[in-house]
């Protein structure tokens, strides 16, 4: 059978869902985040397939971007992942709680 | 046929892989399944007609993403593996898997009634042509139509950097013996 | 030269910042002269406008001019604006006339006074609202004034603040104008409700489209009002006590301007009045001058006569206005502005002869220590005992006249004006014959308690500031009459020249005869009560206790009913109010606060700090919406 586009999508969403488990399951703060990479990359997959069906470069355009934000992002989460668990290496997400209120 | 192979073969790479992240204990696995899927959606790009993409998803997100991961978890020591048991909160195991469950239901319910997921805009501007190298297409669009998005992305990496390389410092000698702030949590 | 209006009120007011913020520096008597200037120059402009005024012909003799849109406000456009017409100018010229001299009678007056030029702040201040009143082209510009002048006199009484009867006294004048404000406020709603206009040509034009009863309603919110103003029953309280201020206040404000805004304002309305209202105003005013002249006989301080004899002439005007005689009512405005102004800087020369003893059984014999204030005094007593050809009788028996003529009780009104004639001559010449003439005894033991003097007391003349002013006056009190002489062919100029103004001018119907026989009668009353109080005060020939019965002396006990019923149930209402005002409002809106904490802390426990718990937020967010954007395709 013929791969369609909505495959991709349905790919797309697949992976988007699973990360978002993983987000709310996991508790150490590195896994979170390589969650929400793999969040991203649903989305970057979701976006690549609507360029390709409306033959509109700007999909992929914006795919570019979503990159560079997530990896300034990786790398000012990380940083706090460092910066927090130095002091404290056993922590986890449930232990950073100190915006309660 | 070649195609629909090629995208099943694809597909199966990222599932397992983001099944692996959320569900393997050592995080340095964690990371290692994730590079697996990354792969997956390189060659995903690649089917797609997305070529440039699929370079840089390789050697931006594989090659340096996941490479951050790694000194990190191995800077501090982490790699032991962690218990996968809830935590403070027990709602939590249900409401993940609750959200998981709407998502597969909306994803059912779309492919279900919709057969091509389409809205059906025809698009404007940035047409690709089949003619000219994606590559070019790409850069046409990003730094004819949105340069200055693009020059703010390169401040954004500037100051991501700066904040990074701020928040990470260790404290001077002087700030411990002041009795600096703990930056983080009290447990 | 009409144009110039706007300098009328323009002169004192400069004079009343200028004295604001330099007054102290200017000091004494500096001061004094340049709010004496600034008065004067207020009357020249008044002069200037007046000749203007006659240039015109009778029909022509309307002019406004309006400075600038005051308070555009939806439908309703109140404008600053001034109405030059002979009303108002009559009125600005004896405002700014008497005032100037009384400025200039108290740059001596005040003399020595550690307050000399704050004093005259406020006279500037109080010649400046009075002439926004009478000068506005709409009422709320005469409210402007109105309440300009409430302001002044409350400050003007309570002058000597440290004395606390003073104190009292302003804040008493305050409280009850206020009542009368009431009354005003609620005529201008009235008014403005029903013909939606407030300038005074406006509602002069279409006053016939008042319903009766809205029009009787409008009229009795602007007798409570004069009422409040011009001290008739019952709101007259303030004015005897009042006395405290300094005399040039009490000549100034309680003689020839304030309480006259009263009369000026139900005039200048006359074309609303209905028959109804007009009869009940002639009544108070018939019982008012009653009233009060039988209170004045028992008085022993020189200026509570004086306050209790305006009271009492201020009812007659009242009278006159009910009797649908403006014109009258306007005239005696003019002379009791002169003779009145007159007796009372002449009761303050004689206290200040007397190192402010004001208390007549300690006068006497003063005509020959103080020749002038002596004979400008007598000439007042003439004038407003009503005897001929002094300007009071003129006046005073217009006003009778008309009384007589008034359809329903005429006959009544007649015979109270005319026994109430007969007590001002009487308790005038007691005073009269109690502070110049007889024997001095002044140096007299005085009774335990009582205040007597530091020292021998030796009466002295004043110095021409004082005695000046006193002289004018006293010739303005002996030829006024000249304005509205009835009987000598048509030599009716104040009648003619306010008839423009009025909606029904009014004529006399009596014939001739009549009203000469009622002239004759009218003065044989003053002549009557001259002669009796001659008896009793100069000749000693009667015991004179029998005369000053408690009952009068504390005015019937007016003042002590109000006491007890303000402090009674007066204070229980309050108290309740106030209880109101507490729980109930201020209660809602504590409530209102108390609600909003408390939902508050009902969200509170949504933010645990948790981040993986924010997920779930966004989690379970995002799939509604996103289950809404689907369902909307459904």
């Amino acid at each position: 059978m013929e791969v369609t586009e909505s495959w991709y999508l349905v790919l797309g969403a697949l992976l988007f869902i699973i990360g978002g488990t993983g987000l709310l399951i996991r508790r150490n703060p590195l896994v979170m985040l390589m969650c929400v990479e793999l969040m991203l990359n649903g989305v970057n997959l979701t976006f690549v397939a609507f360029s390709r069906m409306y033959s509109d470069i700007r999909g992929q355009t914006v795919v570019f971007f979503v990159l560079v934000v997530a990896a300034a992002e990786v790398v000012v989460g990380l940083g706090l992942v460092v910066a927090i668990l130095r002091r404290q290496p056993e922590a986890t997400a449930d232990d950073l709680n100190v915006l309660k209120g | 046929m070649v195609d629909t192979i090629v995208f099943i073969i694809a597909a199966i790479i990222c599932l397992s892989g983001a099944f692996g992240v959320i569900l393997v204990k050592n995080p340095v696995h964690a990371a290692l399944m994730l590079v697996m899927t990354l792969f997956g959606i390189a060659v995903q790009f690649v089917a797609l007609e997305a070529h440039f993409l699929a370079a840089v998803q390789v050697i931006v997100y594989a090659g340096a993403i996941v490479v951050l991961f790694l000194f990190v978890i191995m800077l501090l020591g982490i790699d032991v593996s962690q218990k996968l048991d809830i935590g403070a909160m027990k709602s939590q195991k249900i409401a993940a898997f609750g959200f998981a469950g709407a998502g597969l239901a909306i994803l059912g319910f779309l492919i279900n009634r919709v057969d091509n997921a389409a809205t059906g805009r025809p698009p404007v501007g940035g047409a690709i042509n089949d003619q000219t190298a994606n590559v070019s297409q790409l850069a046409g669009s990003l730094f004819d139509d949105y340069v200055y998005a693009f020059e703010l992305t390169s401040v954004l990496l500037v100051i991501a950097v700066i904040g990074a390389v701020v928040l990470a410092r260790k404290p001077t000698q002087a700030q411990l013996e002041a009795g600096a702030e703990p930056e983080g949590s009290d447990a | 030269m009409l144009e110039l209006v706007w300098l009328i009120p323009a002169f004192p007011l400069v004079g009343f910042l200028i004295l604001l913020v330099g007054g102290r520096v200017l000091g004494e008597p500096r001061a004094g002269w340049l709010a004496t200037l600034m008065s004067a120059g207020s009357f020249a402009a008044t002069l200037v406008v007046f000749a203007g005024v006659l240039r015109e012909d009778g029909e022509d003799r309307e002019f406004q001019q309006v400075l600038f849109d005051w308070l555009p406000v939806g439908n309703l456009s109140v404008e600053a604006g001034f109405l030059v017409d002979p009303l108002s100018i009559t009125m600005a010229l004896f405002v700014t006339g008497v005032g100037s001299l009384i400025h200039l009678y108290s740059v001596g007056y005040m003399h020595n006074d550690p307050k000399y030029s704050k004093f005259f702040v406020y006279l500037n201040l109080f010649l400046f609202s009075m002439l926004m009143l009478v000068l506005g082209n709409n009422l709320v510009v005469t409210f402007l004034g109105w309440e300009g002048v409430g302001v002044c006199s409350y400050f003007l009484i309570s002058f000597w603040h440290t004395r606390e009867s003073a104190a009292v006294a302003g804040k008493k004048a305050f409280v009850t104008n206020r009542v009368g404000d009431w009354g005003f406020m609620l005529a201008v709603f009235l008014i403005w409700g029903s013909l939606h206009t407030v300038t005074y040509t406006e509602i002069n034009a279409s006053a016939g489209a008042l319903s009766n009863t809205t029009a009787t309603a409008i009229s009795l919110m602007l007798l409570i009002a004069a009422a409040g103003k011009s001290a008739q029953l019952p709101l007259y309280v303030w004015l005897p006590d009042a006395m405290e201020g300094p005399t040039p206040v009490s000549a100034m404000v309680h003689a020839a301007t304030m309480v006259t805004s009263g009369i000026y304002l139900l005039v200048r309305m006359n074309y609303v009045l209905t028959e109804d209202a007009l009869l009940i105003i002639a009544i108070v005013g018939a019982a008012t001058a009653l009233f009060a002249a039988l209170v004045a006989v028992a008085q022993h301080d020189i200026k509570r006569v004086l306050a209790y004899s305006t009271v009492s002439q201020l009812g007659y005007m009242f009278l006159a206005i009910g009797s649908g005689a403006y014109v009258a009512a306007i005239f005696h405005v003019i002379t009791h502005a002169f003779f009145k102004a007159l007796l009372f800087l002449g009761s303050g020369s004689v206290i200040h002869g007397m190192n402010d003893e004001q208390d007549m059984r300690y006068m006497g014999a003063l005509r020959k220590a103080m020749p002038i204030t002596a004979a400008t005094f007598i000439v007042g007593w003439l004038a407003i005992a009503g005897v001929p050809p002094f300007s009071g009788f003129w006046s005073k028996d217009e006003i009778l006249l008309a009384a007589y003529e008034q359809p329903d009780i005429g006959w009544l009104l007649w015979a109270v004006g005319l026994f109430t004639a007969l007590l001002t001559a009487y308790y005038m010449s007691r005073q009269v014959f109690l502070v110049f003439y007889g024997e001095s005894r002044w140096n007299d033991p005085r009774p335990e308690g009582v205040e007597g003097p530091d020292a021998e007391v030796h009466p002295h003349e004043s110095p021409w500031t004082m005695w000046a002013p006193l002289a004018v006056l006293a010739l303005a009190a002996m030829v006024g009459g000249a304005l509205n002489l009835p009987v000598v062919g048509d030599w009716l100029v104040l009648e003619h020249f306010l008839e423009p103004v009025l909606a029904h001018p009014h004529h006399f119907t009596s014939g001739t005869s009549t009203k000469i026989l009622l002239a004759i009668i009218a003065v044989a009353a003053g002549l009557i009560g001259i002669a009796f109080a001659a008896h009793v005060w100069l000749r000693r020939k009667m015991d004179s206790s029998r005369l000053e019965p408690k009952f009068l002396e504390d005015a019937m006990y007016v003042d002590a009913t109000y006491a007890k019923v303000a402090g009674g149930p007066g204070t229980k209402g309050f108290g309740l109010a106030a209880t109101f005002d507490r729980v109930i409002v201020d209660g809602a809106v504590n409530c209102a606060g108390r609600l909003v904490r408390k939902a508050g802390e009902l969200i509170q426990p949504a933010q645990s700090g948790f981040v993986r718990q924010y997920a779930i937020g966004v989690a379970i967010g995002g799939i509604a919406i996103v289950v809404w954007l689907l369902s909307g395709t459904v």
